[in-house]
């Protein structure tokens, strides 16, 4: 059974389309990460797959409907909506007594243990604390919940990078155990590139992009070419060229099957510069940016 | 780490044939809980009023002391004082416990929105319908059983005062305790907040609850307009004033108790609604009234997200 199953998901704010017919399916088990520009309706997204929003077209967690079925969802579904929605007036004891109580399948050991690892205190206010340690508060108590989905939607909106990273790594060392799935929209995507198993670009509420990090390492090429290599390259038709210092960096597709360049593979590459798997942040760029009506990037 | 993290999933694979469930009342008392752990002037709010009244009545206690020694009361003079100080001890923290209950069930489900807090009670398996139940327990059950144990407690603290002062006076006191019969008006008052403050007044919690479920800001101003300018329409259009009316008799109705300048043995008689009350359509279409209130409230909920 997958985990997630939209088949033409649609949702409109007035005049707004935040979801135009978005088709979806998330096996049990994966990390996906879904990246977007502001506005794509990742959020509306994520929202429609946790039943915090009603919605057109068809769509399955956990072999669900969310919006009719939530009080049922929540006991296997978690989620972290946004960095600091804990409330501030509540002390970290009571929020892991308020869990314990509310949710069957919360294991308060494992939330007092996950936060014997951080500075944060029992009797301390969740006002009192950092914005990073309230993001550890929070994903101590949803580690602690035994659920078969977590969704994270910007859940490190705001933190430095030592508390991002720690946050990730936590997330798989204690947590992730290939049954559980996870979903994670966020901006900041270079921490995510290698947790990932799954990964979706949307745009303007639809998917542009839809791939596993295993395809996308064999798929996507980046190289490095000088100047005097660089018409070379162009002949190859790369989706996407920028300039550092001087350089040119090409971005291609190598997918040989149903890839837009069939006559392009590797060795090729190779020969007219360096060759490296381009970062999530590149392939996004490259993919979304090079869109109608989207800044055009640094192409030239 | 991977050992730890092979025993923490260990009890996730049994767990998982038993589709865990959190009974209703186990949520509904952890909801409860969580509303007095965020609003402690639920139960702050009375106690303080019940204090200041005791300070307040020990320092007349101890001024009459000296007006008693010089000259004795006749002893059935007594049983009035005290019962009149008792009935405004139990005014003052009534009126108090009505106040917080208004402005509770303002913010109930508008602050949850505006700090974002929403998102994460509703991340847990907590259906909207126990939300604002839990919600709407506080004023119904909560606060008029809170101001019943604060206000017996003060009663008693008052009785025992007033027996150290008279005691220290030379004056007989078997008049206190036998006269004023401490329990009747016990009865009374318990009887008055339930029906009263726990039915009679079940719209009007109602009413706030949806105005906070809704209002995109302000809720004070969404809660007390409409029935403004319902009045005023009505005036201008019709020249009559029912709606007004209306208003008038479930807030003072049968709530003139709240006036504590009434007569002593007209107080006790207006605090108990008439025998008739169970009966009245009025309790009934109010209560109609709160429970189509509370429906939207919770459909409210379950569409809002932050504000």
């Amino acid at each position: 059974m997958a985990c997630i199953e939209a088949r033409g998901l649609r949702k409109a704010f007035g005049k707004t389309i935040a979801l135009d017919g978005m088709n979806l399916r998330v096996e049990e088990g994966r990390i996906l990460g879904l990246i977007g520009p502001n506005g794509a309706g990742k959020t509306t997204a994520l929202n429609a797959i946790l039943g915090l929003t009603p919605y057109q077209g068809e769509l399955r967690v956990l072999g669900r409907d969310p919006w009719a079925e939530r009080d049922q969802l929540m006991r296997d579904v978690c989620f972290i909506a946004d960095v600091a929605v804990l409330p501030r007036w509540m002390r970290v004891s009571q929020a892991l007594d308020y869990v314990a109580g509310v949710h069957p399948r919360f294991n308060r050991a494992k939330a007092e243990g996950l936060l014997a690892k951080t500075t944060i205190r029992h009797t301390s206010k969740v006002r009192q604390l950092s914005k990073g340690m309230v993001a550890q508060l929070h994903l101590a108590l949803v580690m602690a919940i035994d659920a078969r989905l977590l969704v994270l939607d910007e859940p490190t909106l705001g933190l430095d990078i030592l508390f991002r990273k720690q946050f990730y790594d936590s997330l798989l060392n204690d947590y992730f155990d290939r049954s559980r799935t996870i979903v994670v929209t966020t901006h900041q995507v270079e921490e995510l590139q290698h947790i990932l198993t799954d990964l979706i670009f949307m745009d303007r509420g639809r998917i542009v992009l839809s791939c596993s990090m295993e395809e996308f390492e064999s798929r996507y090429v980046e190289v490095t070419v000088n100047p005097d290599q660089v018409a070379a390259a162009r002949a190859l038709k790369p989706m996407y060229e920028r300039q550092v210092f001087g350089r040119s960096i090409l971005l291609f597709d190598v997918k040989t099957d149903r890839g837009i360049n069939p006559n392009i593979d590797r060795p090729q590459l190779a020969a007219i510069g360096e060759v490296r798997t381009p970062s999530i942040a590149d392939l996004f760029v490259a993919v979304v940016g090079n869109q109608p009506g989207m800044a055009q990037g640094a192409a030239q | 780490m991977n050992t730890q993290s092979n025993t923490m999933t260990g009890p996730s694979i049994q767990s998982q044939g038993t589709p865990g469930a959190v009974s209703a009342t186990r949520a509904m008392y952890w909801s409860i809980r969580r509303e007095l752990w965020e609003n402690r002037s639920i139960y702050l709010a009375p106690l303080v009023a019940a204090a200041l009244f005791l300070f307040g009545f020990a320092i007349s206690m101890l001024s009459m002391r000296h007006r008693i020694t010089a000259s004795p009361l006749d002893s059935s003079q007594q049983p009035d004082l005290l019962a009149t100080r008792y009935e405004l001890s139990a005014a003052l923290i009534m009126g108090t416990a009505l106040i917080v209950g208004i402005f509770y069930s303002l913010d109930a489900l508008y602050g949850e929105r505006r700090d974002r807090s929403i998102l994460f009670w509703k991340s847990l398996p907590v259906s909207d319908l126990t939300a604002v139940l839990s919600k709407l327990t506080i004023p119904l059950v909560i606060l008029p059983l809170l101001s019943f144990a604060i206000s017996l407690a003060t009663q008693f603290i008052m009785l025992l005062l007033s027996s150290a002062i008279l005691l220290g006076s030379g004056v007989s006191i078997a008049a206190l305790w036998t006269q004023v019969s401490f329990f009747h008006v016990s009865f009374v008052l318990l009887y008055h907040l339930l029906t009263v403050h726990g039915l009679w007044y079940a719209p009007l919690y109602g009413w706030l609850l949806l105005v906070s479920a809704w209002a995109p800001r302000a809720p004070f101003i969404w809660a007390v307009l409409p029935p403004f300018v319902i009045c005023g329409v009505e005036k201008i259009a019709f020249n009559t004033s029912y709606f007004l009316a209306l208003l008038q008799e479930r807030l003072v109705g049968t709530g003139d108790a709240m006036a504590p300048h009434s007569a002593p043995n007209d107080f006790m008689a207006t605090l108990i609604p008439e025998l008739h009350f169970f009966s009245t359509p009025g309790l009934w279409i109010g209560l109609a009234l709160a429970a189509a209130f509370l429906a939207a409230a919770v459909r409210l909920r379950r569409y809002q997200g932050p504000i």
